[in-house]
């Protein structure tokens, strides 16, 4: 097993590396020239550019300037902010708790509910149930997230006042306080997932439970649940641990809107702001961040394949 | 307590220790194209530390009859009739008082080893969850039952086979490890479904040889089911050969083998391959398929591929009676084999050419080489 998971590490390097090039190639090929945009366009002189080129090391040949920078970002150097010239790293630090604390809040809240709801639907197929569900979902599914987040905002903020509407506490200053800023984008985050996730772990299941294992489980004379949970649950996550997988890119991109429209102090606002005040080497940075974390992620959703089936385990794919 | 003990004991042992009696038993699944009748009517009786064995083609509803038995069905199956198990009637069951029941007092082990085995759960799991279950022992008792479970259907090493899955098993092993499950809560019925049919032929014998012996040493009922008249000669007590959802011949296993009636009994035998036979013999078949079980004949369900067929069998489907002085030899057929009537309807076919394979064993011997 650890040599399957060590045998994919050249190909997860490459990986890396193309997401890399194309980040640092985002500089170059943005219109615009960044000396400018770092200068400003008002009293300058053609002197000031190029003494600021040199500086920035913009003259040396492309592959010479992606090395470097390479060499940079693997130390995690990823540069300073061309507005407040803090480092682009520290930045990321500072952001990415909170970004993380609502990404992983909405994805345990969405596993939570679609597990026993894609498995009782899969159970009771075209039940009223699930009939139910197929309905909301599509509903939830079509609505943007955006508008379900002022939704609740209004229903949850402004209607009943439970919640704050918009900002953030840091879970060191009050964990309370943290959890209801966090709940609401959590939410709004989590439940677009799982009408996805729904549908996806439903089919498997379906899938699963017509197997001769089940039948055999049936007439062991074993409860429904264990059947459901112990029995077929576990051959019917590989599509959804693919699909989660693929979502956390998703989820970081809902996490732009979502932050955006509660006022949190996290990596997809830190992002949105850079591109507003053209902070170029934010963004590189942050992206580059971003993806690298994507491709780690779904490689390591790659290896729990070998933990949820031990046939590929034994290398008997 | 005791009273009562002996008041079920005696009320059984006046019925000849009936531990299974089957009336009427029709399974119908609806669907798009109609009613799907998979059993049609059928009725058996079973003691306990006797083996009945189910023969029939595929599609002759044998496997559907077992699963009936036990009401492991799709929900929306329609099932009539009653299956009295030990005094209790299954069919009025409501679902929480089977469960009690399967796996505890009937258990089942299925045709294919390599799909009836989670294969994502080790072995060990797989044993002890129906003990642990059914009999509320801990985790250390379940396990070393398991152990003497797997020792006693021929695993060597049950201990570490308790922390492997089933793909390192070979089929063989594998099979072992179902007759270990369905034996784990001491059942008083065992149904066998095609035990032997996806296992090399190599390991059949041993199978069913494992099979027997538990089931002798324990005292239980079994049912083993089969397409194969082969695997039920030497080792059941009666046979019931089923056709299209309805028994058509039924008889101590040694009787049947001596004195077949129903001509679709007789083809099965045919169809056994001979050692005595030169090579190249071209196997006999039974041509033509079952009827469709949406649109059965009016007649006898056999009449379309049988040689013995006349124009009352078209019209009239024979009832299922016995021969005459062998109340428990049944059969269900107009020109039985081996009867002048039979005899006079074989040779009229003949006769009129409508005959295109021979199935007279004596016969039966074309060199195609």
């Amino acid at each position: 097993m650890a040599r399957q998971i060590l045998g994919r590490i050249p190909q997860l390097i490459l990986t890396l590396l193309a997401v890399s090039f194309l980040t640092f190639m985002l500089l170059s090929l943005i219109p615009g020239d960044p000396v400018l945009s770092i200068l400003g366009t008002d009293n300058i002189t053609e002197e000031m550019i190029q003494q600021k080129r040199e500086e920035l090391g913009l003259n040396d040949p492309l592959p010479v300037r992606y090395a470097s920078w390479l060499g940079d970002a693997v130390r995690g150097d990823f540069g300073r902010s061309q507005r407040t010239q803090q480092p682009v790293m520290d930045a990321i630090k500072e952001r990415l708790p909170v970004t993380v604390e609502i990404g992983l809040l909405a994805l345990t809240g969405a596993l939570l509910i679609t597990i026993p709801l894609g498995s009782y639907t899969a159970f009771r197929a075209n039940g009223i149930a699930d009939r139910v569900t197929t309905t909301v979902s599509f509903a939830l599914r079509s609505v943007p997230g955006f508008v379900l987040a002022l939704l609740m905002i209004y229903i949850f903020a402004v209607w009943l006042r439970l919640l704050p509407a918009t900002g953030w506490t840091r879970l060191t200053v009050d964990p309370v306080r943290n959890l209801r800023s966090a709940l609401m984008p959590a939410l709004v985050l989590g439940l677009a997932e799982v009408t996805a996730y729904t549908r996806v772990l439903r089919s498997d299941m379906i899938a699963t439970l017509q197997q001769d294992f089940i039948i055999m489980a049936k007439a062991k004379g074993l409860p429904n649940w264990r059947i459901l949970f112990k029995h077929a649950l576990r051959p019917s996550m590989f599509s959804l641990m693919t699909v989660v997988g693929l979502n956390i890119a998703a989820l970081v991109g809902g996490a732009l809107i979502v932050e955006t429209i509660f006022a949190l102090p996290g990596i997809g606002r830190l992002l949105v702001d850079s591109i507003y005040q053209r902070d170029l080497v934010m963004v590189q940075g942050v992206v580059l961040f971003i993806a690298s974390s994507y491709v780690i992620v779904n490689f390591l959703v790659d290896t729990l394949y070998t933990v949820l089936d031990p046939r590929i385990r034994h290398g008997r794919a | 307590m005791s009273e009562s003990l002996l008041e079920r004991s005696s009320a059984r042992s006046s019925e000849h220790e009936q531990l299974l009696q089957v009336q009427d038993l029709k399974t119908y699944f609806p669907t798009p194209r109609g009613l799907v009748k998979a059993v049609d009517g059928v009725s058996f009786e079973l003691e306990r530390g006797k083996t009945l064995g189910i023969v029939g083609e595929s599609g002759s509803g044998k496997s559907v009859l077992s699963r009936s038995i036990m009401r492991l069905l799709p929900r929306k199956t329609e099932l009539h009739g009653q299956v009295m198990f030990d005094g209790r009637d299954l069919t009025n069951m409501k679902q929480a008082e089977l469960r009690d029941v399967w796996g505890a007092e009937i258990a089942m082990v299925f045709q294919d080893p390599m799909t009836s085995l989670n294969p994502v759960m080790r072995i060990g799991p797989q044993i002890t969850e129906s003990i642990r279950h059914h009999l509320g022992v801990n985790k250390a008792e379940a396990r070393e039952t398991a152990i003497a479970l797997l020792t006693s259907v021929g695993i060597p090493e049950p201990i570490r086979r308790l922390k492997e899955y089933p793909h390192q098993l070979s089929g063989g092993m594998r099979q072992r490890v179902t007759i270990a499950i369905a034996l784990a809560c001491g059942p008083r019925l065992l149904i066998a479904d095609e035990p032997t049919t996806a296992l090399d032929v190599t390991v059949q014998a041993q199978i069913l040889d494992l099979l027997k012996v538990q089931q002798s040493e324990r005292f239980m009922g079994m049912i083993l089911v089969t397409h194969d008249l082969g695997v039920v000669a030497g080792r059941t007590d009666d046979i019931a050969v089923m056709y299209a959802g309805k028994i058509v011949e039924q008889a101590p296993t040694d009787e049947l083998f001596a004195d077949v009636k129903m001509p679709y009994t007789e083809a099965l035998l045919q169809s056994i391959p001979r050692l005595s036979n030169h090579s190249h013999t071209r196997l006999q078949s039974i041509k033509g398929r079952p009827p469709d079980l949406v649109n059965l004949p009016k007649g006898c369900r056999f009449a379309a591929r049988c040689p013995y067929v006349q124009d009352k069998c078209l019209a009239e489907e024979p009832p299922l009676i016995p021969i005459t002085g062998k109340p428990d030899h049944l059969y269900r057929c107009w020109f039985p084999v081996g009867t002048a009537a039979g005899e006079a309807a074989l040779e009229s076919n003949r006769a009129a050419g409508k005959i295109d394979h021979e199935i007279d064993p004596a016969a039966a011997g074309e060199i195609i080489a």
